[in-house]
This record gives C-alpha cells, sequence and structure tokens, in this order.
C-alpha cells in the first residue's frame, strides 16, 4: 500500500468568490460607485421598494439596478420604465447571485458617473446569504404576512444584514405579525442591525429608508481607499 | 440550493492542493461547515461523486466535521452553545444579558485531505 499523507489545508471553500467580490469592491471603489446587495423572499417587495428608491433619489443620484430571476425579464422593464439602466442576470435555475455573475453584470454597466448600484438578488432567504456578492452593504427584506418567526428560521441572513426593512406595514391591522416580537428576535441575532419599517404600497417609511441609504453612500465615498 | 456550486469549489480547491503535493489519489476531504449553513452534507458527497469522475480525487470521501452554533456575551464574557432548533433564545444563560455576538457556526471551509 502506497503511503498515505494528510494535507492540512485550512482554505475556505468560498475563497475563489470571495477574491472575485474583493476585485469588483476594488472597481466600484475607483469610480467611487457604491452597490447595495438587497435580499428577501419571493413576494417580499424587492422590486417595489427598488422602484420607490428610484423614485425618491433618481433626481440627485445616478443609479443602475441588476436583477437576477431564475427566468424572465418583467423586473428589469420596470425599472427601465423609470429611466433607469438595468441588467437582467437570468440565473436558469440558480438559487443565488455570486461574484462571478454580478461580475458579467458589472461589465455591462457604465460605471462612470454613476453613484449606485442596487442587486436585485434571487427571492430566497437561504442561499444568498453565503455568497458574497461585491456589494458594500447587504439588506434584506422580511414582509409583514410572512411572519414575526422568519428571524428564528433563517438566522443566517438576519445575522449577515446591515439593515432589515419591514416592508407592508399597511397590512399589520389585519396581520398576526408581533413587531416587538419580530424586532427582538432579529436584534438577538445581529445586534447592530438598523431596522426600517416601511409600506411600499403607501410610502410610509420609505424616507427613512432613503436617508439610511444616502448616508451609507456618503460615508463610503468620504472612507479612504484602502 | 447551492451544493452544485459549491461542492464545484470544493472540487477546484482540493485538486489544486493535491497536485501540489504530487498525490496520485485524493482518498478523503475534510471540511469544517458550520450549524448556521444549511448544506446537506449527503448531497454535497453526490455532486462531488458526479464532478469528479476521470480526476484524481474520483471516489474519495467527505467526512464532514459541523461546528456547533457559539455565542460569547460581551458583558459577561461567558460563552455558550446553542443548537438549531432552540434559536428562539439567545441570551446569555449565566447573566441573562442579550448582547452576544457568535463566534462559531458559520465556519465554511476545507480542513485538510489525506492523499496517497
Amino acid at each position: 500500500m502506497a503511503d498515505i499523507r494528510l494535507i492540512e489545508i485550512k482554505e475556505d471553500i468560498l475563497s475563489d468568490n470571495k477574491d472575485l467580490a474583493d476585485e469588483i469592491r476594488d472597481a466600484l471603489r475607483r469610480h467611487k460607485v457604491f452597490m447595495l446587495n438587497l435580499m428577501a423572499s419571493p413576494g417580499g417587495g424587492k422590486t417595489s421598494l427598488i422602484l420607490q428608491t428610484i423614485r425618491q433619489m433618481k433626481g440627485a443620484m445616478r443609479i443602475a439596478v441588476i436583477e437576477g430571476d431564475i427566468d424572465s425579464v418583467v423586473d428589469a422593464e420596470k425599472v427601465v420604465k423609470e429611466g433607469i439602466p438595468a441588467v437582467q442576470l437570468k440565473t436558469g435555475g440558480f438559487c443565488h447571485l455570486d461574484a462571478s455573475m454580478i461580475k458579467l453584470a458589472i461589465n455591462e454597466i457604465d460605471l462612470t458617473g454613476l453613484d449606485l448600484v442596487i442587486i436585485e438578488n434571487i427571492g430566497n432567504l437561504v442561499c444568498p446569504a453565503e455568497f458574497d456578492t461585491g456589494a458594500h452593504k447587504q439588506a434584506m427584506i422580511l414582509s409583514v404576512p410572512e411572519g414575526d418567526d422568519k428571524p428564528l428560521k433563517y438566522p443566517m441572513m438576519f445575522s449577515i444584514c446591515d439593515v432589515l426593512v419591514i416592508n407592508k406595514i399597511d397590512y399589520l391591522s389585519i396581520a398576526d405579525f408581533d413587531m416587538d416580537a419580530a424586532k427582538e428576535r432579529v436584534v438577538k441575532l445581529n445586534p447592530g442591525i438598523k431596522i426600517i419599517e416601511v409600506s411600499c404600497k403607501t410610502g410610509q417609511g420609505i424616507e427613512e429608508w432613503t436617508r439610511w441609504l444616502e448616508k451609507e453612500i456618503k460615508i463610503y465615498r468620504n472612507a479612504p481607499a484602502s | 440550493m447551492h451544493e452544485l456550486s459549491v461542492t464545484e469549489s470544493i472540487l477546484n480547491i482540493v485538486l489544486k492542493h493535491a497536485q501540489t503535493n504530487g498525490a496520485e489519489k485524493v482518498l478523503t476531504i475534510g471540511l469544517k461547515i458550520g450549524e448556521l449553513s444549511e448544506l446537506v452534507g449527503e448531497c454535497i458527497q453526490h455532486y462531488f461523486d458526479y464532478l469528479s469522475k476521470g480526476t484524481i480525487a474520483e471516489g474519495a470521501v467527505l467526512e464532514i466535521e459541523r461546528a456547533p452554533i457559539v455565542f460569547a456575551c460581551t458583558e459577561c464574557k461567558n460563552t455558550f452553545q446553542v443548537s438549531l432548533s432552540h434559536t428562539k433564545d439567545f441570551t446569555c444563560p449565566e447573566c441573562h444579558g442579550a448582547k452576544v455576538t457568535l463566534i462559531s457556526g458559520r465556519e465554511f471551509y476545507i480542513k485538510d485531505i489525506t492523499i496517497s
């Protein structure tokens, strides 16, 4: 029997993805473009929040959107209607967007003069949490009809996000949703997270959301290049 | 789930290290995966068997060690383990403080390989 050797590796399985994500951040940094990764369940309101954000901010900022979907271009069409460039990534069954896919999309976007890129990730609370996309901040939406127990069921997603948008608060009066319990569960998983209540339908809370985003963009732009 | 793309990464890393070390065959691959990750071990092995066909890693057995979810209390410095089925309560069992930081549970790396 040939001798058997044990080789220590200790290498992160997703190190290739992480390296590529860092490359994307370098490219964005050269143009001072801020990128936000927006995640949520299907139907949580990702597209609605993006459309609201565009309407509020497009006067002051130049925005582009990367749309991830298993199929169809309906979301990109809605964004383009607002006069904003959009790249649609059709993942053909993939459950998340990773850095290699985002790189393809970034190559299609003219970063010159751009301020903000929003990634609309695949509707899924599991897989997108594990893949660095090259974004600077991670945002997620929990919508009221989904229930206040979601932080218990998908702890990873809630623990990696910088901001949680609780959407569809116009449903609160008819839903079994305990806002205090939901927030408490989230903060226990992630004490530093910012939580913003909104309704993309009525527009309530959207200003607080765009203020948070503007503040983060400002911090990013003023940070010394690393 | 994303086991397929993860398995591709595992195979690439393993082959790289196996070749550097002049391996003829990869026998086992030790993985450390945190309990917070939703990856299914059987699924990774299944994809691995498929992807590794015709390489020196064909037939290698994946040995997955799950790292427990461990928190550290920022107030009393106590560390404590929680199970995924009891994720309702993340308060410190010692001082009941709610300010806790995750120190284990998100691991996702290749520990080692055995080669011949």
